[in-house]
């Protein structure tokens, strides 16, 4: 396959690097030293040219290529090239961008083609994903969110110490709006039913609503799960911190967030009623010890400078703050950051670029999270007028569809609507599915 | 004297025009009670005499300026002379009618302002039609309605000349900090809340006379159907009836509780559940607060009434112990008074003062902003309360930043500002109003006590109607001095449109550049 990658910064580097050894790759800057470096660097084609220019991606080779990945450090200049790229023939279009609002926007479209992009990645809500899992569920192996972050898949592994451990399915499930998709075990995947029964050493695979998968952590897994009220400290009010407050207040968290703008502040705390938002220097050593930050069960540090970000979380462990995470914008200080005490560096081009080769490399336009290398998959479907599930209830509907398949979660109209056996699906209705391996083909035929 | 003339930056000739087209159409408003006038054989020459009169004086102030450009300011005191404007025209059918009490000018004027400040405070000695033509009892209803959802309103949602500059007018005159533009032209939406107003009236109105017609209301003929339909929706007050709504059996009681409550609510929210959006009553948190507040007085007042018990209570003797009319009444008084009708299921002077206090309390409460209902407002005092809670919380957490939210809403600091200033400015002018009619009663040996001054302002500056004591439901403000009737116009007329914007026109400042 032909990609063509625009930005040789950390982002498209790091891509260029993890495809280089299976396809074709080309990569466009406008930094001339950069092209020249990433040339003798890597086994990949670089030129040197603007990546939103016609004549460059045909010098590119932009009618022989399958696909493009927009990475630049600039939002508008990734969707402009992916809408020129359109222009002049029909390539998988990838971008990143920053901003939610982009995002949002392509997520809203109807044939999901906005801007020309084909598949959108936001690197300021992966990364707060990326927080939230590590604080918010620390306890799952696996998170994947669809149907725009309204559903959640989790996977959690299943401990001697466990409340749910030799419970039956029936017992362990209180929640209104979480379906048990899979049991995991000894690597068979097994659909649950009322009584089957939980063991350790189990891994179970949950699809809800982000709030109810936080409440079954906590039953799973009580002593890793932050509860109501734990204490969760956001430094910054930065896009990423903005992001991580709203993820966990929509998992029914309380976290506190530290802004040190007037206006941002206000900003924010109009933005996020479940945070509370406190105006202040995080640096200040004695107000942070006054608001009892040095009890915090996590403390994440989302200022714009890494050396902030290093000094805050320092800081804060020194005081007694139980973890911290950081947000670490130059690379190669992840591992300093991890050594001088810090629990977890995140970094977002990282995380952007992880996601990127991943997406590139199983090639779904639909979104998905593969079980247990490819046993079985999370699927989301926005169903038409054809699908075998539309227009009737559920139970029936399944009755007629091969074993090992379950309907997780509804969304209609972007809200949540839990599926239960007299549900009945409607056409646009986006429907997150558990399927297995062996009855994939047949299932996705007839959705 | 020529200096402060020369710096007046106010266009008032442009704003007494349009009074003066407002005035000019009252007439059109006197074709209903003349209909009845003809129909009944009395007071046809008073209507005939009074529509001329509008007609003459509207047409005289229109001359001032014959093209009128209003700007933020004209705009003030156009609203302001407009309800001042209007009364006066609109006790002229009183005065010519030369019936009772109303007859004298100052009493006319009080009761014209009581009408369309939808307060329902009377000077009337004998309500009834032993005293009063039936044409000039319903054009005493009819002013309440037309002041009900807002002459203004009403104004810019008829006249063209209004349709720029009419959204600070509706500002000026809604009760309530701030409009919803329900519609992008102001007019349509000002036409979309007197729509909605006009088809509950209607509903009601058919409602009450079904009643009557299948024999659960004796009295409510459908003279008396319409009379209460418009007195009911405009949270007025007003009755034909000297007994109030007592004269009228259990069915109508009951019946007038919900129209009183919808009146007291958002007319915004109509409109709403007209175009299909039900879930919004849900929603709102000035109604939830509304209703919430509305269950714990009535709750409240049923379980003193039902109890009784105290020595005083002895007149109360059918209420107490009997759950249905404990329920009633206490329910049927909290809405009257909460939304500001005014009506009055049975003389509540007779109850014991624990049953009282909670009427009094209810006597500042209000409706809801955008409602016809006066006093501070439900929606100031959500706001009160949220803004308190949250000083506790940042005197504890002095960095906090949080800013007061009403729904999904955060409101602006300013705003929560205003309200303050509102409230306060409310109580202060409360309690100096009350000192100086006490004063003014003491000045002329009218003998009054403490409580009878300040539940008289209380009633007139909320456009609620009747207090307590002298000025009960079932008593009315004639034995008051007539300079204390005049201040209390001016307090009614102050009240309903929210203080601010007459003050200001009191003010150096708004006279000047």
């Amino acid at each position: 396959m032909r990609v063509i990658i625009i930005g040789a910064g950390e982002v498209g580097s790091s891509i260029a690097s993890s495809l280089a050894d299976s396809h074709e790759v080309v990569v466009v800057d406008v930094d001339g030293e950069r092209v020249d470096a990433l040339t003798y660097s890597e086994d990949v084609l670089a030129i040197q040219g603007d990546g939103t220019s016609i004549a460059t991606l045909r010098e590119a080779g932009i009618d022989d290529a399958d696909m493009i990945i927009a990475s630049t450090d600039e939002d508008e200049t990734n969707l402009v090239a992916c809408g020129t790229a359109k222009t002049v023939d029909d390539p998988f279009t990838i971008a990143r961008v920053k901003n939610v609002d982009y995002l949002e926007t392509w997520q809203h479209a109807e044939d999901q083609r906005a801007f020309g992009v084909d598949f959108m990645v936001c690197s300021n809500l992966l990364t707060a994903q990326d927080i939230v899992r590590v604080i918010g569920l620390p306890a799952a192996r696996d998170v994947d969110p669809f149907a725009g972050g309204a559903v959640q898949m989790a996977e959690f592994e299943v401990g001697d110490e466990s409340p749910v451990a030799d419970q039956t399915v029936s017992e362990a499930d209180r929640f209104d709006s979480l379906t048990f998709a899979a049991l995991l075990r000894n690597g068979d995947v097994e659909i649950p039913r009322g009584n089957t029964r939980i063991r350790a050493g189990d891994r179970v695979v949950v699809i809800g609503s982000p709030g109810s998968v936080q409440e079954f952590a906590r039953e799973l897994a009580p002593n890793q799960t932050p509860s109501n009220n734990e204490d969760l400290v956001i430094i910054g009010g930065s896009e990423i911190g903005y992001h991580t407050a709203r993820l966990l207040e929509e998992r029914g968290l309380h976290p506190r967030l530290i802004e040190q703008d007037h206006d941002r502040a206000r900003e924010l705390a109009e933005e996020l009623p479940n945070t509370v938002v406190m105006e202040n220097d995080a640096t200040d050593a004695e107000f942070l010890a006054r608001e009892h930050v040095d009890e915090a069960d996590a403390v994440v540090a989302a200022l714009e400078s890494d050396e902030k970000n290093l000094l805050v979380s320092v800081l804060a462990k020194q005081l007694g703050a139980h973890r911290t995470v950081a947000i670490v914008e130059t690379t190669e200080y992840v591992s300093l950051f991890e050594t001088v005490g810090v629990d977890v560096g995140v970094n977002p081009r990282e995380v952007t670029a992880e996601e990127i080769t991943r997406f590139t490399r199983e090639l779904h336009t639909e979104n998905v999270a593969l079980i247990e290398n490819d046993k079985a998959e999370v699927l989301e479907v926005e169903v038409d007028g054809d699908s075998a599930l539309v227009g009737r209830p559920i139970r029936e509907a399944v009755a007629d569809m091969p074993e090992g398949f379950v309907v997780g979660a509804i969304t209609r109209n972007e809200e949540f609507v839990v599926p239960r056996g007299d549900t009945v699906i409607q056409t646009g209705d986006h429907v997150v599915v558990f399927v297995e391996g062996d009855v994939l083909e047949e299932v996705t035929s007839q959705l | 004297m020529a200096q402060s003339m020369l710096n007046l930056r106010v266009d008032w000739r442009a704003s007494c025009s349009l009074v003066g087209t407002v005035v000019k159409w009252l007439a059109v408003a006197m074709v209903f009670p003349l209909v009845l006038a003809i129909f009944y054989g009395d007071g046809v020459t008073t209507f005939l005499a009074s529509m001329a009169l509008a007609v003459a004086v509207g047409w005289s102030l229109e001359q001032l300026d014959d093209d009128p450009d209003l700007g933020a300011r004209e705009g003030f005191l156009m609203v302001a002379l407009t309800w001042l404007g209007v009364s006066i025209i609109g006790a002229a059918p009183y005065v010519i009618a030369g019936e009772g009490t109303v007859a004298h000018p100052v009493n006319a004027l009080f009761e014209t302002m009581s009408g369309f400040t939808t307060t329902g405070a009377t000077v009337m000695a004998n309500i009834g039609f032993e005293d009063h033509s039936r044409a000039l009892m319903m054009w005493r209803q009819q002013t309440q309605w037309l002041g009900g959802m807002g002459i203004v309103v009403l104004a810019v949602a008829i006249l063209p000349e209004l349709s720029v500059g009419g959204a600070q007018l509706m500002d000026a005159e809604a009760p309530g900090p701030g409009i919803q533009k329900l519609t992008p032209r102001i007019a349509e939406t000002a036409r979309a809340l007197w729509k909605a107003y006009l088809g509950i009236t209607a509903l009601e109105m058919g409602l009450l006379f079904s009643l009557h017609l299948v024999g659960l209301a004796p009295n409510m003929t459908l003279y008396q159907s319409v009379a209460h339909g418009f007195t009911t929706m405009a949270t007025g007050g007003f009755s034909p009836a000297a007994r109030s709504i007592e004269a009228f059996s259990a069915a109508v009681q009951w019946l007038i509780i919900p129209f009183m409550v919808a009146a007291g609510t958002n007319f915004a929210l109509f409109w709403h559940a007209l175009n299909g959006e039900l879930e919004v009553f849900g929603e709102d948190h000035e109604f939830r607060f509304y209703v919430g507040v509305l269950a714990v007085f009535s709750g409240l007042l049923a379980l003193l009434l039902f109890v009784g018990g105290t020595a005083e209570s002895a007149v109360v003797g059918p209420v107490a112990g009997n759950l249905e009319k404990a329920a009633r009444h206490a329910v049927f008084q909290v809405a009257s008074l909460v939304t500001t009708t005014g009506y009055a299921s049975m003389d509540f002077n007779t109850w014991g003062t624990p049953a009282q206090y909670v009427l009094f309390m209810a006597l500042f409460i209000g409706g809801s902003a955008g409602s016809t209902g006066g006093a501070v407002k439900i929606v100031r005092w959500l706001v009160i309360l949220k803004s308190l809670k949250r000083e506790l919380f940042t005197t504890v957490h002095p960095e906090a930043v949080r800013p007061v939210r009403l729904g999904g809403r955060s409101l602006d600091e300013r705003a929560v500002r205003g309200i303050y200033a509102f409230t306060l400015l409310y109580f202060v002018i409360f309690f100096v109003a009350g000192l100086l009619v006490y004063l003014d009663a003491a000045r002329t040996g009218t003998s009054i006590v403490a409580l009878d001054a300040m539940s008289a302002v209380a009633a007139t500056l909320g456009n609620v109607g009747p207090g307590f004591g002298m000025v009960g439901p079932m008593n009315n403000y004639l034995p008051f001095p007539w300079t204390s009737k005049l201040f209390m116009v001016f307090l009614m007329w102050i009240g309903r449109l929210e203080i601010l914007p007459v003050l200001v026109l009191l003010t150096p400042a708004y006279w000047q550049s």
